[in-house]
């Protein structure tokens, strides 16, 4: 059975800790050098935290936990992102 | 198409029910009132949250059904939002959503939250809309808005539901359909047709899903509905000579994702 949704679900929660939206940044797969919106990540929301993976080899690109007062974000899974910022 | 713009910080805010709406046996519209909303892009999701006596807390994602600036027919400007609300059987937030909230209550939600998976009528078309049961609800947001701002895209919605009674917005599509030369709205039915269908019950094909055509190179393809359904459309349409890069996918799930 399917249960990884994508990385529209990141969207909330990364926008806690960023004031950019996540899901149209652009980001490089440290293990295959895919780039590609983080929108399309596949993401598992149903382990204590949220798991972002790269679409093309399914690499973990992205962690994040949240408790009730503090979150771990851990990025090393993406070599760059490239967020749109206004002119 | 994505707007770059620096947000404020995504802080939680309380809406008011300002009325509910049935819109099938197992779902229904929450009409909010929300001063202070900032507006959003037809596509977009607001996190709701339940909070329990004892502290516990639930959380969830909903998306918008309304398109911005208001539901169709409401005051211009009015800081209303609609979330159209599946019950799932063995659900933690939908059950109180879909049953026990009443005019009046107060709901924590945060948003506008998503700039993925949006449309814009400054995006244009043609656009090819795929829902696979709830899965329409932003897609619907999407044709609101395309309707509110007399854009003339040409927007095909195919919506893949288990039997006729299950349809989500079925008499509002039929007149937008019937008023409107540029929307078309195909139906797949999965397990039960309505009377004198002229085909059997059955999965989405890629027959249906192109209807017979090769991709316009302009075409922009939006996907929502439950993990599976998303896939098997996703890679019809692949298969059958669409662009990845030109499909963007929303998938939902039982536990705190889209739903």
């Amino acid at each position: 059975m399917n249960t990884h949704l994508d990385g529209n679900v990141l969207a909330g929660a990364l926008r806690e800790l960023f004031t950019v939206d996540i899901t149209t940044a652009i980001g490089q797969c440290v293990a295959c050098g895919t780039t590609g919106a983080m929108g399309q990540a596949i993401v598992y929301a149903d382990a204590p935290g949220l798991i972002a993976r790269c679409p093309a080899c399914d690499e973990v690109v992205l962690r994040l936990v949240r408790s009730s007062d503090r979150a771990w974000l851990d990025l090393r899974g993406v070599s760059y992102l490239q967020l749109e910022l206004p002119a | 198409m994505a707007r770059a713009a620096v947000l404020g910080r995504l802080t939680w805010q309380v809406a008011t029910v300002a009325a509910v709406r049935e819109e099938t046996a197992t779902a229904r519209t929450i009409v909010l009132d929300l001063p202070g909303w900032p507006g959003h892009q037809a596509g977009q999701h607001v996190d709701v949250r339940l909070t329990a006596p004892d502290g516990y807390s639930a959380q969830r994602s909903y998306s918008i059904a309304s398109p911005p600036g208001g539901a169709p027919g409401g005051a211009a400007g009015a800081a209303t939002l609609e979330l159209t609300v599946q019950r799932l059987a063995d659900g933690e937030v939908s059950p109180y959503l879909a049953d026990v909230l009443e005019p009046g209550d107060p709901l924590e939600l945060r948003g506008p939250i998503g700039g993925w998976f949006v449309w814009n009528p400054t995006s244009g078309g043609p656009v090819l809309l795929v829902a696979g049961g709830s899965g329409v609800v932003p897609l619907m947001a999407m044709i609101r808005t395309r309707a509110v701002s007399g854009s003339h895209a040409p927007f095909r919605l195919v919506y893949s539901v288990r039997e006729p009674g299950t349809a989500l917005y079925a008499g509002e599509l039929a007149d937008l359909a019937t008023a409107d030369a540029g929307l078309d709205v195909t139906y797949v039915y999965t397990r039960t047709t309505p009377p004198g269908w002229p085909t059997p019950a059955g999965r989405i094909s890629a027959g249906i899903l192109t209807a017979g055509q090769a991709a316009r190179p302009d075409l922009a393809v939006f996907v929502c509905g439950p993990t599976g359904f998303v896939e098997t459309a996703a890679d019809l349409l692949v298969d059958a000579g669409y662009q990845p890069s030109a499909i963007k996918t929303e998938r939902f799930g039982p536990s705190g994702g889209q739903q």
